[in-house]
């Protein structure tokens, strides 16, 4: 059968399973199960009308429960066990994470997150503040804004392949085709640099890419901010003479600090999870190992379930302060 | 707030010249690929992509056409060739000067004609047409080399598209993962957006004991790393059959999705005016008559923004499609695990690796600017609130 057909009717028995569920069950309820007619037609309508919420949730009962909260208690099992031949398992308190304390490998990607969870979620923010008060009363400032948030739309990968032909290296006596070494000699350079191969540095490299990718969704959140910031504030500090750095810094961030708190940690959930670029670009070579990356090589490549539970627990760890932190924040919005 | 209008013409030029550099800094990187994609392999590794816009100037090494076969005699131990020294070399573009020797580059001008001593002369006209004369002797054995210098305009191709995408006996094409991507994109689009907006809807407007506490949970599974729930799941898989393949990569996704839409929908949801919800209600229309014939078509712009985050989320996705679905076969490859191959593969090979990512690039680009206004408002309602 043609691949494009059957991928045709697999989508509409996919989606048409999950429409039927929640027609048919609704169906079920009120026509089956506590039919609204009869001596008791009020009972069961107080009844169904009971059930009916947990109707509708329970796909998305099931699957959030699966899919998210099942795995974070697996992993976290996974990783007191070693996965013995014959599908055995075997307790090993936490031999996985001192072993994998003791791994450069892991330390380089320990330190290399850190590095990436400074710098990339400060730079995008900055960036984004900056795309955002430069381009505000401009005639052009829309188009100049669509053009910064492009890149949200592409894919770490295809911006892996964009960003290594900005890298590329070629020999000395041939032309240049990256423009970062074209630019190099240009101005001085003695010889091109196979930029990601130069380590530490090459880390920066790589976050150049996700700092790209990132900058146009804090200037969006950071414009609509902006944007709403009470005129009279700022009015009354041109009055009172302040200048527009004042303005700015004295004035405005001030009053957009708690969505630049936002911005900050939701691109740092990104960043602690970045994988693709790293895998793509230099998959972990010349030093510039990260977490989630190092838990692939685990996973899948040595195949110790063990150690790349570890690690993965260790992100999760990571992630813990700012879940508490937004839990927290929701639950005060909704009092 | 207004302060434009007072400003000085120097800080308002300022202003545009930052903007413009922070714009180009942005669009730049993506327009080398682009641009990139359109070359022919020998093109981007003679220049840089950037010079491909501006008609480049080149010195091209041609050999007349063989006197041994083409000579004409003309008499008097006087012999001839005639052609055009362009031929078989497909070149457009204007010739600046010419010279017959790497010592005298450049020394003619087009229609000139070069004596090359002993009654030996050598005539080259713009349009290639040449006429080389002499005696027996220096018309004979190897052809006369030209060094010409010529302007050629900027020249792209789509034979790299036509490669990539619609080539059979290419076996790395990207014809077959761009309808793989198809197929995972869809349902993991649809079904999540189903799912979430009934369990959106019940958070949002049905009254039940427990609904906080379920709403915390959502907001607390929205931070947290697919990356745990690779091996457990991939074990459940197997375990149930499923094993690696479309329905467990549409299962993983509507999953993985699932936190953002229900957050993203029921803030919506609980937005609309609670008048028309509670008319209804009084008017007879049933729980579910009411979510499919009010609620979904008002919720319209939250779907969407959603139906967006998760279309280019599945389709930009890698780790989620390496896990779940690409078995050893690869015939369910999609377009993201296919460039990291062509990159291990093909790394050098500029004008198909470029092209392979344009081609995935392209139609989340086109669904980006098409509903931009869509994207932005869904941004601003999942972080702000």
């Amino acid at each position: 059968m043609n691949p494009a057909l059957q991928g045709l009717i697999t989508i509409i028995i996919g989606v048409g399973g999950c429409v039927g569920y929640f027609y048919g069950a609704n169906l079920f309820l009120d026509k089956v199960l506590f039919k609204p007619e009869g001596p008791n037609a009020g009972r069961n309508i107080n009844r169904a009308n009971q059930i009916r919420p947990w109707l509708f949730l329970l796909p998305a009962i099931i699957a959030l429960g699966l899919y998210l909260a099942y795995p974070v208690f697996a992993t976290l099992r996974l990783s007191f066990l070693e996965r013995l031949p014959g599908n055995q398992y075997a307790f090993v308190g936490f031999d996985n994470y001192t072993k994998m304390f003791a791994e450069p490998k892991f330390m380089e990607a320990l330190r290399n997150n850190v590095l990436w969870l400074v710098v990339v979620p400060a730079a995008a923010t900055g960036f984004g503040l900056l795309a955002a008060q430069l381009t505000d009363r401009l005639s052009w400032g829309n188009i100049a804004k669509s053009i910064i948030f492009m890149p949200m739309a592409i894919s770490f990968v295809g911006a892996a392949v964009i960003f290594k032909l900005i890298y590329e290296a070629r020999p000395e006596d041939v032309a240049q085709i990256g423009i970062l070494n074209h630019l190099y000699l240009l101005f001085g350079g003695d010889a091109p640099v196979q930029w990601l191969q130069v380590p530490f540095w090459n880390n920066f490299f790589l976050m150049a890419v996700l700092i790209w990718i990132q900058t146009g969704f804090a200037m969006v959140i950071l414009s609509a901010a902006l944007r709403g910031i009470p005129e009279e504030t700022v009015e009354a500090a041109i009055i009172d003479g302040a200048n527009p750095f004042q303005i700015f810094f004295k004035i405005k961030i001030p009053q957009i600090m708690s969505t630049i708190v936002v911005v900050w940690t939701t691109i740092t959930i990104a960043t602690l999870k970045v994988f693709d670029i790293v895998f793509a670009m230099t998959n972990g070579q010349w030093e510039t190992q990260v977490m989630a990356n190092y838990m692939y090589d685990k996973l899948f490549r040595a195949n110790d379930w063990g150690m790349g539970s570890a690690s993965a627990m260790i992100i999760m760890l990571m992630v813990t302060p700012i879940l508490v932190w937004n839990v927290y924040n929701a639950r005060k919005e909704m009092q | 707030m207004d302060a434009m209008a007072g400003r000085k013409p120097a800080v308002v030029w300022a202003l545009n010249i930052s903007v413009v550099l922070l714009v180009a800094l942005w669009l730049f990187p993506t327009l080398g690929l682009f641009i990139s994609s359109f070359r022919t392999g020998d093109q981007i590794t003679a220049s840089g992509w950037w010079s491909a816009l501006f008609p480049a100037e080149q010195t091209l090494q041609i050999r007349a056409a063989d006197p041994d076969d083409n000579r004409v005699d003309l008499g008097n131990g006087r012999f001839m060739v005639e052609g055009n020294i362009f031929d078989g070399q497909g070149f457009e573009g204007e010739m600046n000067s010419w010279g017959t020797s790497s010592r005298n580059l450049g020394a003619f001008a087009p229609g000139d004609t070069n004596d090359l001593g002993d009654g030996e002369t050598f005539t080259l006209n713009a349009d290639g047409t040449y006429v080389w004369e002499g005696n027996d002797d220096q018309i004979s054995g190897r052809a006369q080399r030209l060094f010409i210098e010529v302007t050629s305009p900027p020249d792209f191709t789509l034979q790299n598209y036509n490669f990539v995408l619609f080539d059979e006996n290419n076996s790395e094409g990207m014809a077959k993962a761009f309808f793989n991507t198809l197929t995972v994109v869809i349902p993991a689009t649809i079904i999540p957006i189903l799912i979430a907006a009934f369990a959106a809807y019940a958070l949002a407007w049905m009254d039940f004991p427990g609904r906080a506490i379920l709403i915390a949970i959502v907001v607390g599974l929205l931070v947290v790393p697919l990356q745990l729930a690779l091996i457990p799941l991939l074990s459940l898989h197997n375990a149930i059959g499923i094993g690696k393949g479309y329905l467990g990569v549409w299962l993983a996704h509507t999953g993985f999705g699932l936190p953002l839409a229900i957050y993203l929908l029921r803030n919506y949801m609980v937005g609309l005016p609670r008048d028309i919800i509670e008319n209804a209600k009084v008017d007879g229309a049933t729980d579910f008559q009411i979510f499919t014939k009010i609620i979904l078509p008002l919720s319209f712009p939250a779907l969407a923004s959603f139906a967006i985050f998760q279309f280019l989320w599945t389709w930009n996705d890698l780790l989620v499609a390496l896990v779940f679905l690409i078995d050893a076969s690869g015939q369910t490859t999609v377009m993201t695990k296919q460039i990291v191959e062509l990159l291990g593969t093909r790394g050098g090979d500029w004008e198909i690796l470029a092209t392979s990512a344009f081609v995935s690039i392209a139609v989340p680009l086109a669904v980006f600017f098409a509903m931009q206004k869509y994207l932005v408002r869904g941004l601003l309602a999942g972080s702000v609130k």
